[in-house]
């Protein structure tokens, strides 16, 4: 069998690179675990839920930091997600072929934006601008804990429209590459039957629907790891409100302002803990929402493989 | 086959770069306070000009960083206007010395619409701002304090460091000298827990955000208020004067330094008594290992430090600073005979 | 009104709908173009792209270091990246039914997803803590690390998007594998690796986050890999942040810049992606 150790020596080969993917990616959680021991240790899962932030008498607890990271994150989905559904139906279903092309491009584009330049465009325009929608509320208004406080600008509002703004093509795109996937026959069948264009859509969109909820998800994910846009617009306060003028902060955030200077271990073993945080938090939505792009996948035929990755890159 | 090459050539001219790059220059690193951003760049800058061989790269990341980035000697000196506690020194793996560069004041800057007349304040008043007691902007306690300017009800924005910071080290050092309540509930440290407002990264993201912020206080150094046209106000000294920060009324902050410096250099003049004394003034520290491993690079810092300390003095009144006392500069010329660089 | 039209009323405000979100999703874009490029571009001169940065609060000075730096930093990640990130996707693609496969795929996917702050923090924790020291290498680590399951799953893809009949047709011509992957598959999907390497790059290009404390920053022009470096990103952050008007329009200039370059790539990239597919479609 001479023809077997020279693949043999192919298959390890390449697959030393392969464990190298996999290394790194370990490599991530047991370097994070490892620098945030004694926070572990000393803190236990308290960590979680305490809202406090004291770096003077070493006292740290993530809560202010996760709330506002799934605050901001949720308000981002709930703003984004009718608009990428919207998008993704219309470029997939709906758009004359020649606008196609232009508005995959266009779509392409928004996700494509380098977040510092998001946050420019966040500090100087959107934020002033969201001041004057705070400043122009109803005094009525105002009392709800929804909108109190000082209008600022800076806030879990600006924030989430950032988000919204970033997570849109992401979500779209995923969203596209699903819907591609349904098959023919559910769309004919139901216009056979006299639907009108909604209606046929909207039986695709339920036979996608485990698919769209992963792209949604997905979404959902980046939304959570973002940075840098969002600590220029959010106003940097550790803090759990309610209100959308509030200037809050995220586990991003925090780790970006203050990791190049926790000058005392317990300190940097908090924030990298938060990092910890984040990364699980961020594993277990990202792999649930792939299981689900994958399950659809499943449903629709055994063999086919929804190019999601490719999406993702081109996103 | 051609792309093969093209990598290779690549590589080859990186390669290349990078050595030739590094075989000439003293490249220094630095990295610490934001408050004396602007004279160390300049300093830098011209020192490079003096010696082109001689690189200092200098980053504003906030005196916490300078402190931690030099504890874990990833840069090859710190910089600090809140001195570095027993603790800190205590951790880190040899013997960190304070070297005063330049005297600086921290100011209150404030903007607040339709107000154009220069707000008086009291280290009562501020405190009990920036506790959050203090809310709006027409409370009494300031109207006191400024009889005849038309203040608004609008509400108090406080704006403080997001970061750990020298320049919150002073201001907090100060207030704390002033409130028994200040000081036990947010006590002097590079990096506190505030009560209240948003946070901005550095000097320049404090006066970034007052700035733009209607309705807002903070604290910076004297040059960003300057330098940005920012309204700022006289604050009442320990004799009772109202005084307005400047090269003057700090260099007398610091008229009794030389005769009380400690061997360390670690020293606070906040709130110094004396007439024509502005109360928020400081000292601004380098920090340099007594025996550092890059005996190069050391004596390059020695070298920049005297020159430094004397001709770069000059500097400083330009930028809003305040020259240090010949006695400080002597005793600190032999201070900086004790770094080893050979 | 009869149950028809009623229907029918729906379906067009739904197309309305549709229409609208696709409007509401490009006017943010329309309104950061315009400010890029109408802010930016009053600030970009030769200047701006030859000199380096003035001392903090002096009006004048230019990107040139920066500039520099981000082609610097995005090389030294794409050396990284590019072998680890083709040979898995070789491997991925090769031995795709595997169970080894499957793990390293949903390795590459984690990875892709890990926020890119977190990466910051291992490559500090790898490449600047033992060193003693921050770096462009440091900075080109932590870049790498997030190209490479981009490039992986690109490579894996498009190869195995190659036509099986010619993998076999080398096979049966006594080709070992090695053989056949790398002189027949690999080249017949090499434009699309390409093409996806150079959309990982203008990614990467536009990151800051990892930077921050892998690469920190350089007022000095500098191209050795052992020292910080300027990069684009990190100059923009720093300058957007300051409340000097002069450090805002460069900040603008900077981020007209960044956008030229991911403008750039992506179209490059789709004219490559509509030549492939025209030239499979010919074969």
């Amino acid at each position: 069998m001479k023809s077997r150790s020279p693949d043999l020596g192919f298959r390890l080969g390449t697959g030393v690179f392969a464990v190298l993917l996999v290394l790194i990616v370990c490599g991530i959680g047991v370097e994070l675990a490892r620098v945030s021991m004694p926070s572990i240790q000393k803190f236990g899962l308290a960590f979680w839920r305490t809202d406090v932030w004291d770096p003077v008498v070493g006292d740290f607890g993530a809560l202010p930091f996760i709330w506002g990271t799934l605050y901001s994150s949720i308000l981002a989905l709930l703003i984004a997600t009718p608009i990428a559904i919207g998008i993704a139906v219309f470029i997939s279903e709906l758009c004359p072929a020649v606008l196609r092309q232009p508005l995959m491009f266009l779509t392409e584009l928004l996700a494509a934006i380098p977040s510092i330049v998001y946050g420019l465009w966040g500090i100087f325009v959107l934020v002033p601008a969201v001041r004057s929608i705070e400043t122009s509320m109803p005094e009525v208004l105002r009392q709800l804990p929804l909108f109190s406080g000082p209008p600022l600008g800076l806030g879990m509002l600006s924030a989430a429209l950032i988000l919204a703004v970033m997570v849109i093509p992401f979500s779209s795109s995923v969203s596209r590459e699903v819907l591609k996937s349904v098959p023919a026959a559910q769309r004919e069948g139901a216009y056979a039957l006299g639907a009108t264009r909604f209606e046929a859509i909207r039986a695709a969109l339920f036979y996608a629907r485990t698919g769209i909820v992963g792209a949604v998800m997905l979404g959902f994910g980046r939304a959570l790891g973002e940075t840098m846009a969002v600590t220029m617009v959010i106003g940097n306060t550790p803090q759990v409100s309610l209100s959308l003028f509030a200037p809050q902060y995220t586990m991003a955030a925090v780790i970006a302002n203050e990791f190049a200077e926790a000058a005392d271990d317990l300190h940097l073993a908090a924030l990298v803990e938060i990092g910890l945080v984040l990364f699980i938090i961020t594993l277990i939505v990202n792999s649930f929402s792939r299981l689900l792009i994958w399950s659809m996948a499943r449903t629709v035929s055994p063999a086919a493989e929804i190019p999601t990755e490719t999406a993702e890159a081109a996103a | 086959m051609r792309t093969k090459r093209m990598v290779v050539a690549a590589l080859a001219c990186f390669a290349a770069l990078g050595v030739g790059a590094a075989a000439q220059a003293i490249r220094i690193n630095g990295a610490g306070a934001t408050f004396p951003g602007p004279i160390y760049t300049k300093w830098f800058s011209e020192y490079n000009k003096l010696h082109s061989n001689v690189q200092i790269n200098y980053q504003p990341l906030g005196s916490g960083a300078g402190i931690r980035q030099i504890m874990e000697q990833t840069v090859d000196f710190g910089a600090t206007d809140g001195p570095m506690t027993d603790e800190q020194l205590r951790g880190a793996s040899g013997r960190i010395q304070h070297f005063p560069t330049v005297l600086g004041a921290v100011v209150p800057i404030y903007n607040i619409p339709n107000v154009t007349a220069e707000l008086k304040f009291d280290g009562t008043v501020l405190a009990n701002i920036f506790l959050g007691k203090i809310a709006k902007w027409n409370d009494p306690a300031i109207a006191k304090l400024n009889a005849g300017v038309n203040l608004p009800g609008t509400d108090i924005v406080v704006v403080h460091r997001s970061e750990g910071s020298g320049t919150t080290y002073i201001w907090v050092d100060y207030l704390s000298k002033i409130s028994p309540e200040f000081k036990k509930t947010v006590g002097v440290a590079t990096a506190v827990k505030w009560p209240t407002g948003v946070g901005g990264k550095g000097n320049e993201g404090v006066s970034a955000t007052v700035k733009q912020t209607p309705g807002s206080i903070g604290y910076v150094e004297l040059i960003f208020a300057l330098q940005n046209k920012i309204s700022y106000g006289p604050v009442q000294n320990a004799a009772g004067e109202f005084v307005k920060a400047s090269t003057q009324s700090v260099t007398a902050a610091a008229a009794e330094a030389a005769a009380k410096m400690p061997p360390d250099f670690r020293v606070s003049i906040t709130n110094a008594p004396g007439k024509g004394v502005y109360p928020i003034s400081s000292f601004t520290w380098i920090l340099l290992y007594e025996n550092p491993k890059d005996k190069t690079k050391a004596k390059a810092l020695v070298d920049f430090m005297k020159w430094a300390l004397a001709d770069g003095q000059k500097f400083a009144p330009d930028l809003g600073y305040a020259p240090l006392p010949d006695g400080v500069v002597k005793l600190e010329m032999t201070a900086l005979a004790k770094i080893k660089t050979q | 009104m009869n149950r028809t039209r009623f229907r029918k009323l729906i379906s067009s405000l739904f197309v309305a709908f549709c229409a609208g979100a696709v409007v509401i999703a490009l006017i943010p874009l329309a309104f950061i173009l315009f400010f890029v490029v109408s802010q930016g571009v009053r600030a970009l001169n030769v200047d701006f792209f030859t000199r380096l940065p003035q001392p903090v609060g002096e009006p004048g000075g230019g990107m040139g270091n920066a500039i520099v730096g981000t082609l610097i930093v995005s090389g030294l990640a794409a050396v990284m990246a590019v072998p680890i990130g083709v040979i898995s996707g070789i491997y991925m693609s090769e031995y795709a039914g595997g169970r080894f496969a499957s793990v390293t795929r949903f390795a590459a996917d984690t990875l892709n997803g890990v926020p890119s702050i977190v990466i910051g923090l291992f490559a500090y924790g790898v490449a600047v803590m033992p060193l003693r020291h921050f770096s462009a290498l440091a900075g080109g680590f932590a870049l790498g690390v997030m190209m490479i399951p981009i490039i992986a799953r690109t490579t894996e893809e498009l190869l195995l998007l190659v036509p099986g009949t010619i993998r076999e047709g080398a096979l049966a011509l006594g080709a070992t594998r090695a053989r056949a992957v790398f002189s027949v598959v690999l080249p017949a999907a090499l434009p699309g690796i390409v093409t996806g390497i150079v959309l990982a790059l203008a990614r990467i290009a536009g990151e800051t986050a990892p930077l921050l404390f892998t690469s920190l920053n350089n007022r000095f022009f500098s191209t050795s890999l052992t020292q910080p470096i300027s990069t684009l990103t990190v100059q923009v952050y720093t300058y957007a942040t300051s409340p000097y008007d002069d450090w805002h329009r460069q900040a603008w200039a900077g981020a007209l810049v960044l956008v030229a370059i991911v403008l750039v790539c992506s179209l490059l990239a789709r004219f490559a992606t509509r030549r492939l597919e025209r030239m499979h479609a010919r074969a």
